[in-house]
């Protein structure tokens, strides 16, 4: 446990305490005032819990436990995609090495192996899958089909993998850090308190822009796609977010508070643009969920949309200001 | 039937295959038989179908399942013949006989399964043909149908297999499998009547699928 700081360990603890709060009201609401039984919400915090629990386990074992837990979360999100948007028969063995690269893509960012980690699906895969693909001689639909499979491993592995490279991220000592960082764990090992930082505020941004959207949504963002997201759900997220990230930044990161204010309105609105995107490729290939791995949200990819964009987006901001 | 190595397979090896390479989506699980006697009707796209469905009923209803497989191609090697008896727990039909012989009927097999409550697996396609696609089914159902009113048939479509391992072919890809159950079927029909309600609910059945093509 000894990359896992203080505070990290206190954070999480009040993570399960949240969960464990929001399963109390619950059970008080149907038991004395006759609450309806929302089955859905009941799910939803039961998945919390485990998929809260198994990465809190896989973080306590070592780094590397959250890197293979985030590599298993790409292999799950890329097997949904794939399931759902159509593929070609003859692409069956393109398909293969495109699972193989998940395991790969996070064999280098485990590693911390940079160069490898940012041009291995960007330039290689971009190469040899488009490639492999004219060699089965299919000419039919090619455009189609390397369009889908390229962009099913950006958004699935490529972007998600950038959550596991955090964990290892290095951190130049010179460059003047957070006064309130005081634990020498913290500064020697800031990947999980990054990660959590970015989880938490990426979620926590959903749940701000759904009470701004119920209470004061009016003009919708784009009704054709997601018909519940308004300008006013998408600014009050944004605000409240950067509020937040002003707050647990400069405590679980090396960040200042201004530093993770930037860190809070980048989250917000790429969490905000990867969800959409999410939503317009279920209107396009007409599914509600992507699956039905995780109970009351649907599936993985479901889940992980507010990080697609987000994920990368912060990794690089990091990389730039402290590495 | 070895039921310790059966048991072990389903668990050991079916089910985290099932769990964390492939994946199943099932709609309405609670149509399946509790128990015995059951006809569970399937369409077929890969070897993989028998161990999807087999992984969903559960291993607490595996001592009574029992699938139907054609007997001239897996009781022809050795190896092969062990594992569909032994192991899957096949009930072996030779697809070439079609009448009664020595006074035994074909289907005599399937009866003395359902006579002692055993839940069959039937894939009326008769073959796994080309993935993805549906055959016309055969009309064995119906003559099974005939022989135990008592026994619901339970519709079953799916989906995604075929394309995880198509016939013809040793790569496995990973890809999730639909598993759409419909409401049991009217056994009381005659042959034409049953096999017509079969055919309109598999089509019912596969219409919940959104849009997708594989070609």
């Amino acid at each position: 446990m000894n990359h896992l700081a203080l505070e990290i360990r206190l954070t999480l603890a009040s993570l399960f305490a949240t969960l464990a709060i929001l399963n109390l009201v619950l059970f008080i609401k149907i038991r004395y005032y006759a609450g309806p039984d929302d089955i859905l919400v009941r799910h939803r915090i039961r998945t919390w819990w485990t998929l809260a629990g198994i990465f809190s386990l896989a973080l306590c074992i070592s780094p590397h436990g959250g890197v293979i837990f985030f590599g298993f979360i790409s292999f799950l999100a890329l097997k949904e995609f794939l399931s759902m948007a159509p593929t070609r028969r003859a692409d069956r063995r393109v398909l293969f090495y495109a699972y193989l690269s998940v395991v790969a893509q996070y064999y280098f960012a485990g590693a911390a192996h940079y160069q490898m980690f940012l041009v291995f699906i960007p330039v290689i895969m971009f190469a040899w899958l488009p490639t492999r693909m004219w060699m089965i001689g299919e000419g039919g639909g090619f455009v189609k089909a390397v369009g889908t499979l390229l962009w099913a491993l950006m958004i699935t592995v490529y972007s998600l993998s950038h959550t596991a490279y955090l964990l290892v991220i290095p951190i130049d000592d010179n460059l003047p850090t957070a006064a309130l960082n005081t634990t020498v764990i913290a500064t020697h090992h800031p990947g999980p308190g990054l990660l959590i930082f970015l989880i938490l505020l990426a979620e926590a941004n959903d749940i701000f822009q759904y009470a701004w959207g119920k209470n004061f949504g009016k003009t919708k963002v784009s009704p054709n796609i997601a018909p519940g997201k308004t300008y006013a759900g998408l600014f009050g997220g944004v605000l409240s977010t950067a509020c937040l990230a002003a707050v647990i930044g400069p405590l679980i990161t090396p960040m200042d508070i201004t530093h993770s204010v930037i860190a809070g309105v980048i989250i917000a609105f790429s969490g905000f643009a990867g969800e959409l995107c999410i939503w317009a490729m279920k209107c396009d290939l007409k599914i509600k969920d992507f699956g039905a791995t995780l109970p009351g949200h649907g599936g993985v990819l479901d889940r992980v949309g507010n990080l697609i964009f987000s994920a990368p987006l912060f990794f690089h901001f990091i990389h730039y200001c402290y590495s | 039937m070895n039921h310790i190595l059966r048991t072990a397979f389903f668990a050991l090896i079916v089910r985290p295959l099932m769990m964390v390479v492939l994946g199943t989506n099932v709609r309405r699980g609670e149509l399946l038989p509790a128990s015995g006697p059951a006809i569970i009707v399937a369409n077929h796209n890969s070897h993989l179908d028998v161990f999807a469905l087999m992984n969903v009923l559960g291993l607490k209803r595996l001592p009574q399942v029992r699938p139907v497989a054609a007997a001239d191609y897996f009781m022809t090697r050795r190896l092969r013949c062990w594992f569909a008896t032994r192991i899957v727990g096949i009930i072996p039909i030779d697809r070439s006989k079609v009448r009664r012989e020595n006074g035994k009927h074909p289907l005599d097999p399937i009866s003395e399964v359902l006579n002692s409550n055993g839940i069959v697996l039937l894939f009326p396609e008769g073959t796994r043909g080309e993935p993805e696609k549906m055959d016309d089914f055969q009309t064995g159902v119906a003559h099974i149908a005939r022989r135990h009113p008592e026994a619901p048939i339970i519709p079953v479509f799916m989906h995604g297999l075929g394309k995880a391992l198509p016939k013809g072919e040793a790569l496995l890809v990973p890809f999730f499998c639909d598993m759409f159950i419909g409401e049991p079927l009217d056994n009381k029909l005659k042959k034409r009547e049953l096999m017509h309600q079969l055919n309109a609910a598999m089509d019912d059945l596969a219409s919940e699928l959104p849009v997708e093509e594989w070609t």
